[in-house]
């Protein structure tokens, strides 16, 4: 260490091409390190406390079908289910519907259960009891509230598409959560009951169940399956989770793309690291044979120019991080696609990785460049002119 | 005057190893682009290719897609017989009652499981299908529980094959034959008879849709209008083709991440560029000095180290689109945004799409070259000569 300052000093010799340098590294850095932490939030990440004890009950073959109501009495008898709700997707349109902007999910559920599932959900009592009372009632997401500037008391009219029959709704409460998206509109169940009297269409899209224990659900899981394994409509259920992921196959193989994106990026900065220290390398060859003279040794030398690389690395990996931290939480903002994107953010072991692959990338690239200097011989490297 | 190119050229060459590492960057700039453009533009052929000019859809006024939407037996038999509908040579008109589910299936890409369309429909549906043929085994037969599968699902799904069975509905199906269509949206379908197929769902007096064929173009806007504004119907008529084109959007997702990661990562290129050539001009301070004392003006060095840098991405572009051209005819899978399903389609690296990725290349070389070359062409004469 007795060399730092010598180091740092190289590292600022070219002051623009340590900045162009860094400023590129930290953009790459930035993107990965967003790239990653939605890997990580996707296919490694815990779901969130609140979310942990929930499960999602759905017909085997697709979530398209429905199953019959009596089920949920038979869900709640499996030992460490709390409680069970009915879920059932409205569809439906509201305003224009080919304006994607008006799309939101609508879904009937069970008023008085909802609450007692969705934990997370912070809703005040009053517009908590008027929803559960009111039959024609409906409460939103903080989010979507303020997308169409609802307000309690305010009429929705949803054209049924799926159904055949129209919502005439109220808004009986407006909630908000911290892990939950804030984009549904419930309505309550009896609404359904009312308007599909005595018809087979009256049926459960899905099931929510809240375990009384989160490491039971794969128990439960199994074991509600294996009771509706030989009924007319078998059923498939996870964890509220996995159940969100499934959707994100829609969107085509997002595990291939997210990895070849940060593929790509990785070995970008690969090169423009490597090409940096290339060219900075190359300009000080004389330098170089000027140290030997003076009788430094050639593994010095060479551990002074990895550790240089290193550190220009580290800084660019240093704030491209902060950077993607800032947009993570851009966004947590923004409207989510999963639940997962609310909390996103890069974990720990995620930062300490990309910082450790920065630091790999800088040593790396100058690898040849550093080799190459070490080992030119001093009447050589004097001599050389570029 | 100007510098001559070939100046140029032999300095990138002499300077190899820079000059390959800074292309390979600007290479993958262009190829995580142009990867998202092929994913997006594949779908669009797969969508653009389907549907007949001539045939129009009709599904429950407010819904989007088949899926979700209810077509009432006696709709159907109330409307086939308007005006403007074309006759088969039978002399029966070419409007099929169809219904659409979909079913699970588990592929190699997708071990959870993908939702495929599963269309039961009348020998009259698949007469106005007529670019369907049949690749392998038979046609599934009225009154059977068979099915006869397209060529995309039989490809990517190892469940679906002829002589083994599909189970779905009240019970199991067999599959009897592959068929294949150029309207390649068509080929992620599984077909059987309509009756069948609705009795186990029990849906036979509510199925999915209608398709309907015109006699001609202006029979075809005047059934859209006349069954579209039909209150009593109900109805919302659209021509076979925008309901396919409609579903291209399934790929903007898919297409806003890939163009914002391009864009984040081509400032990074664009920077990585600059370094190299702010480095050249350093490198050839005395070459510049003389280039100037014989007399090129100060625009001309502009130009010249402007053009290597613009010469560089287009090494650059190059390298990209020689990367991206082995993802071309590669086979995936993506939900249908109106559809639910999935549909799959190939990956296309058309000439328009290398064309646009040549000049997402130019545009990071030229911004990347512009403050070297500015720098190059304000160096004074003298100074530049002196400088080591």
């Amino acid at each position: 260490m007795r060399f730092l300052t010598l180091i740092v000093k190289n590292c600022l010799r070219n002051r623009r091409r340590s900045f162009l340098t860094i400023f590129s590294l930290s953009i790459s850095l930035c993107l990965l390190g967003v790239m990653a932490a939605l890997y990580y939030a996707l296919f490694f990440g815990a779901p969130p406390t609140a979310q942990a004890r929930r499960a999602v009950t759905r017909h085997k073959v697709s979530i398209v079908f429905p199953m019959p109501i009596y089920y949920r009495e038979q869900i709640r008898k499996v030992r460490g289910v709390e409680e069970v709700a009915i879920w059932q997707w409205y569809g439906g349109a509201y305003r224009d519907s080919r304006d994607q902007r008006n799309f939101f999910p609508r879904l009937a559920v069970e008023a008085d259960r909802l609450f007692k599932i969705y934990l997370d959900y912070q809703i005040p009592d009053e517009q908590k009891q008027a929803f559960i009372r009111d039959p024609a009632g409906c409460i939103l997401g903080r989010s979507l509230a303020d997308r169409f500037n609802f307000k309690v008391g305010d009429k929705i009219l949803i054209k049924g598409d799926i159904f055949p029959f129209d919502l005439d709704l109220t808004v009986r409460g407006i909630y908000s959560s911290e892990e939950s998206n804030e984009d549904t509109l419930w309505f309550n169940f009896k609404y359904l009951e009312n308007a599909l009297r005595n018809s087979s269409r009256l049926a459960a899209g899905t099931f929510t169940i809240l375990a009384t224990d989160a490491a039971d659900i794969p128990r439960i899981s199994k074991e509600v399956d294996e009771l509706f394994a030989n009924a007319p409509a078998p059923t498939r259920t996870e964890s509220e989770y996995s159940f969100g992921l499934s959707f994100l196959s829609f969107l085509g193989n997002i595990k291939v793309i997210l990895m070849s994106i940060c593929g790509a990026v990785t070995f970008t900065i690969l090169l423009i690291s490597a090409n940096t220290m290339a060219m900075s390398v190359r300009e000080r060859v004389r330098e170089v044979g000027v140290l030997k003279t003076l009788g430094f040794q050639s593994s010095t030398i060479m551990g002074m120019i990895l550790a240089e690389s290193a550190i220009i690395a580290l800084i660019g990996g240093v704030v491209g991080l902060s950077i993607a931290q800032v947009l993570c939480i851009g966004i947590r903002q923004g409207p989510a696609i999963v639940d997962q994107t609310k909390t996103l953010t890069i974990q720990p072991p995620v930062l300490l990785a990309l910082l450790g692959l920065s630091m790999i990338i800088g040593i790396s690239s100058a690898i040849v460049p550093a080799w190459n200097a070490s080992r030119t011989n001093i009447i050589d490297a004097l001599r050389f002119t570029d | 005057m100007a510098i001559p190119l070939s100046y140029n050229i032999r300095n990138l060459a002499v300077r190899k190893t820079t000059t390959v590492m800074t292309a390979l960057g600007i290479a993958l700039t262009v190829a995580v682009l142009l990867a998202a453009f092929a994913l997006v533009d594949g779908l669009r052929v797969a969508f653009e290719s389907s549907g007949h000019p001539l045939q129009i859809l009709l599904t429950r006024k407010g819904s989007d897609s088949e899926l979700s939407s209810n077509f009432a037996r006696t709709v159907f038999n109330e409307l086939k017989y308007k005006q403007g509908i074309a006759r088969s040579a039978k002399g029966e008109p070419l409007a099929s009652l169809e219904m659409v589910t979909v079913i699970n299936l588990v592929s190699q890409e997708f071990p959870e499981g993908s939702n495929i369309n599963v269309r039961g429909l009348t020998p009259i549906g698949l007469e106005m299908r007529e670019d369907m043929t049949l690749k392998q085994g038979r046609w599934f037969t009225p009154g059977r529980r068979e099915v006869t599968i397209g060529n995309s699902v039989a490809k990517r799904f190892p469940d679906a094959q002829i002589g083994k069975k599909l189970k779905f509905g009240r019970g199991e199906w067999d599959v009897v034959g592959v068929f294949e269509s150029p309207q390649l949206a068509r080929n992620s379908e599984i077909l059987s008879d309509l009756n069948q197929a609705a009795s186990d769902f029990e849906r036979t007096d509510v199925l999915s849709s209608a398709l309907i064929r015109a006699t001609d173009a202006v029979a075809h806007q005047a059934l859209i209008n006349d069954l579209g504004y039909d209150t009593r119907l109900n109805v919302l008529a659209r021509s076979e083709k925008d309901y396919f084109e409609m579903q291209t959007s399934s790929g903007d997702l898919v297409r806003y991440l890939g163009t914002f990661v391009a864009l984040i990562m081509a400032i990074g290129s664009c920077f990585a560029a600059m370094n190299t050539m702010y480095a050249a001009v350093a490198r050839r301070s005395k070459e510049i000095g003389t280039l100037r004392i014989l007399g090129f003006s100060r625009r001309a060095i502009l130009a010249s180290f402007l053009l290597e840098s613009i010469l560089l991405s287009l090494l650059g572009g190059l390298f990209g689109i020689l990367l991206v051209l082995p993802l071309s005819g590669i086979t995936t899978g993506i939900g249908s945004s109106v559809t639910f399903a999935e549909v799959a389609f190939q990956l296309h690296v058309s000439p328009q799409i290398m064309l646009k990725g040549m000049v997402f290349a130019l545009f990071m070389g030229a911004f990347g070259g512009f403050l070297p070359a500015f720098s190059a062409a304000r160096k004074q004469i003298l100074v530049a000569l002196r400088q080591v």
